[in-house]
């Protein structure tokens, strides 16, 4: 064998990919399951807490700055770890699917109430002013006339921080989660090849790359004068 | 000739904004350059040092051909000074850093020697003084007049003036004007594109009126400002007259 | 379950380790910053060159490795590379993905950065006679890097949490350290110590980043 007929062998062995490329798929399944998850979970509560923030009421706002602060500091794969074999220890037992989606969703939660709460903080007083001095009241006016003009300015940070985080879940492969890599590594085990890997890492261009070309286009859109 | 520029052409895509323009400058005259916006007396201007590449045509400046591959034109650039309607100033260091840039590494001056060499081009324009401030810290008119100095230091032959003081208030307009008479009564051979037309008359040997990408006409400051021949210099200079 | 989670037998035992493990992940970290900054002046400079042939490339390679998950491209090199033939241990394999990885993210934030400085700048400094190698390095740089500092800190920031990602790959670094004793004392306070370590350490450069980048986002 030559040495290229070799190195087909090795990384691209047909047997191996027919074998394990329904485990792989079934993996994307779960990837992108638990990226939804995350996204809108996060997403969503990051902008409550914002908008929970624009209250003013301070001992809730120190301790929400504070948790904001620490879901920012640390690493994920720690946050996932401390849920899935802490946690037990006090008789709640998560399963590494939740364990990721929780840890993932509490990261984004974090980073996206900061870039909301930047973004609302950003729309200029007048605005508030203006719309309270017609007659609006406070909820109507953040919900109608702010947000809206916030949003704009959180478009661009937001998609990039999102589209980081929901490669994260990759990490649920370090506590049994069946998504892409976790397949992807029982199989080069089970094979003694490597081929699953090269599967795997072709399901997630498959899955990101739209993402990140889509991310990009929607930063140009609606990227200001920096 | 200091500055003999011969059949430039400028193609911007499809615009063509040199036609066809023969600009030839002696040894401490000050040509004026005028004309519409559009016309392509910036294009012209930036031709000189080659910020701007001409289509076709020749560019030689003090001897040096700017277009010949082989031109060292880094080194040929230290000959020809340009200061620009904006300033372009070096945000992150102080005036005399600015002045002295280039003169620590294109002429690759020690670095007391450039500071000397920038504190005495700066003296030249008035500003000693502020050699420590930043840029942010000085108006319009003082930090046009340190890119004067910046260009000075480097001792060029030619001096290129885009639009100096269009970007200025009209209260510092003077101290700027006041620093080019100065470099020209030195003996500086300048080109200046400019809309101030009291310093053109008082000040230049020779006026320039480009129109479409041409050199329409041009003559002493007297006779294109009270007798232009041409009916678009004309029209241009009864429009400014206006003002 | 203070007794569960801050068990003070355990802390003190598991202490020497898990300073060892930091001094492992501030090890790491000073290798692929600096790596990774270097990595992305290269790209960031390359982006410059007008040639189809070096952009179209050059935005694929940025993408692939922005869109590629860092812990996959760590194991990928990390089981791969040894059925190739190339062994090359936890500290190898971490460098060269984060190098990729973080490297495309770096690219991206200096080529905004140099996009950012006024074309005016590079034309003064020309005219002035200096090179293009010296505009870029004295005039425009430094402006660059200036405007982007925000988003620099905030990568290095996520590049020193990467470091965890070395605990897959049996690095000993501070997460591996914690699990390490997690497992022998089957109590959960080593990871809770670590967690700690963590915050204590970047902390500071969260809050920091918090008020650069709420300040960014007004002046914009």
């Amino acid at each position: 064998m030559t040495g290229w007929e070799r190195f087909l062998d090795t990384f691209f062995n047909a047997r191996v990919l027919a074998k394990y490329w329904p485990d792989i798929l079934l993996g994307m399944v779960v990837t992108v399951e638990l990226a939804v998850l995350v996204v809108i979970t996060g997403l969503a509560s990051g902008l409550m807490l914002a908008l929970l923030r624009t209250l003013g009421v301070r001992p809730f706002n120190w301790l929400l700055i504070f948790v904001v602060d620490v879901l920012r500091a640390l690493p994920p794969l720690v946050i996932i770890v401390l849920i899935y074999f802490g946690l037990p220890s006090v008789n709640i037992v998560p399963s590494g699917f939740v364990a990721t989606w929780a840890a993932l969703a509490l990261v984004l939660m974090a980073f996206a109430e900061e870039i909301f709460w930047a973004g609302i903080t950003a729309v200029p007083r007048g605005q508030w002013e203006a719309a309270r001095s017609t007659g609006l009241s406070f909820g109507q006016t953040l919900l109608g006339v702010v947000l809206p003009q916030a949003l704009r300015l959180t478009i661009p940070p937001l998609t990039s921080r999102t589209i980081a985080i929901t490669k994260g879940t990759a990490l649920g492969s370090v506590v049994a989660v069946s998504e892409i890599l976790g397949q992807a590594s029982s199989a080069v085990s089970n094979s003694y090849n490597p081929s699953p890997l090269m599967l795997g890492a072709a399901a997630y261009l498959v899955l990101f790359i739209p993402v990140v070309v889509a991310g990009r286009w929607v930063e140009t859109r609606f990227a200001w004068k920096r | 000739m200091i500055v003999e520029a011969r059949g430039l052409h400028k193609h911007f895509g499809a615009l063509h904004v040199l036609k066809g323009v023969d600009l030839l400058v002696a040894e401490r005259e000050l040509v004026f350059v005028i004309g519409p916006s559009g016309s392509g007396k910036s294009t012209l201007l930036r031709c000189l040092n080659r910020l701007e590449e001409p289509t076709s045509g020749s560019v030689v400046i003090d001897g040096i051909d700017l277009l010949d591959r082989r031109t060292d034109i880094n080194r040929a650039r230290q000959r020809i000074g340009m200061v620009f309607q904006s300033f372009n100033l070096y945000p992150h260091m102080t005036a005399l850093g600015n002045v002295t840039l280039a003169l620590r590494k294109v002429a690759g001056k020690p670095r007391d020697e450039a500071e000397a060499l920038g504190l005495a081009a700066l003296d030249r324009v008035g500003l000693r003084d502020r050699a420590g401030h930043t840029p942010g810290q000085l108006s319009g008119g003082q930090a046009q007049r340190v890119a004067i100095a910046r260009a000075i230091a480097l001792e060029p032959r030619v001096m290129l003036f885009d639009e100096p003081t269009s970007a200025l208030d009209p209260e510092l307009v003077g101290s700027v004007l006041a620093v080019m008479r100065e470099l020209r009564e030195s003996g500086m051979t300048m080109v200046v594109v400019s809309h101030e037309m009291g310093f053109a008359r008082a000040a230049a040997d020779r006026v320039v009126f480009m129109d479409d990408g041409l050199i329409v006409e041009q003559g002493s400051p007297g006779a294109i400002f009270e007798a232009p021949l041409h009916a678009r210099t004309q029209a241009f200079i009864s429009q400014i007259q206006r003002h | 379950m203070l007794d569960t989670f801050f068990n003070v037998e355990i802390m003190r035992a598991a202490w020497p380790i898990l300073l060892a493990g930091l001094g492992n992940t501030l090890l790491l970290s000073a290798t692929v910053v600096p790596l990774g900054l270097a990595g992305g002046l290269i790209l960031a400079l390359l982006a410059r060159i007008r040639s189809r042939w070096v952009r179209w490339p050059l935005i694929a390679w940025v993408d692939f490795f922005r869109a590629f998950p860092p812990l996959v491209l760590l194991i990928f090199l990390y089981a791969g590379l040894p059925f190739a033939g190339i062994e090359l241990g936890g500290f190898g394999c971490v460098a060269i993905a984060f190098f990729l990885n973080t490297g495309a993210y770096y690219g991206e934030i200096l080529r905004a950065g140099i996009d950012s400085v006024p074309s005016g700048q590079a034309e003064a400094a020309r005219s002035t006679g200096l090179s293009r190698g010296q505009t870029m390095a004295y005039v425009v740089l430094p402006q660059a890097v200036r405007n982007v500092l925000p988003d620099l800190m905030s990568n290095t920031l996520e590049v020193v949490k990467l470091t965890a990602l070395g605990s897959v790959v049996a690095m000993p670094e501070l997460l591996f350290q914690a699990r390490q004793a997690q497992s022998l004392t089957y109590n959960p306070t080593p990871i809770v110590v670590a967690a700690l370590i963590y915050f204590a350490l970047l902390w500071p450069l969260v809050r920091l980043l918090s008020r650069l980048e709420n300040r960014a986002l007004r002046a914009g």
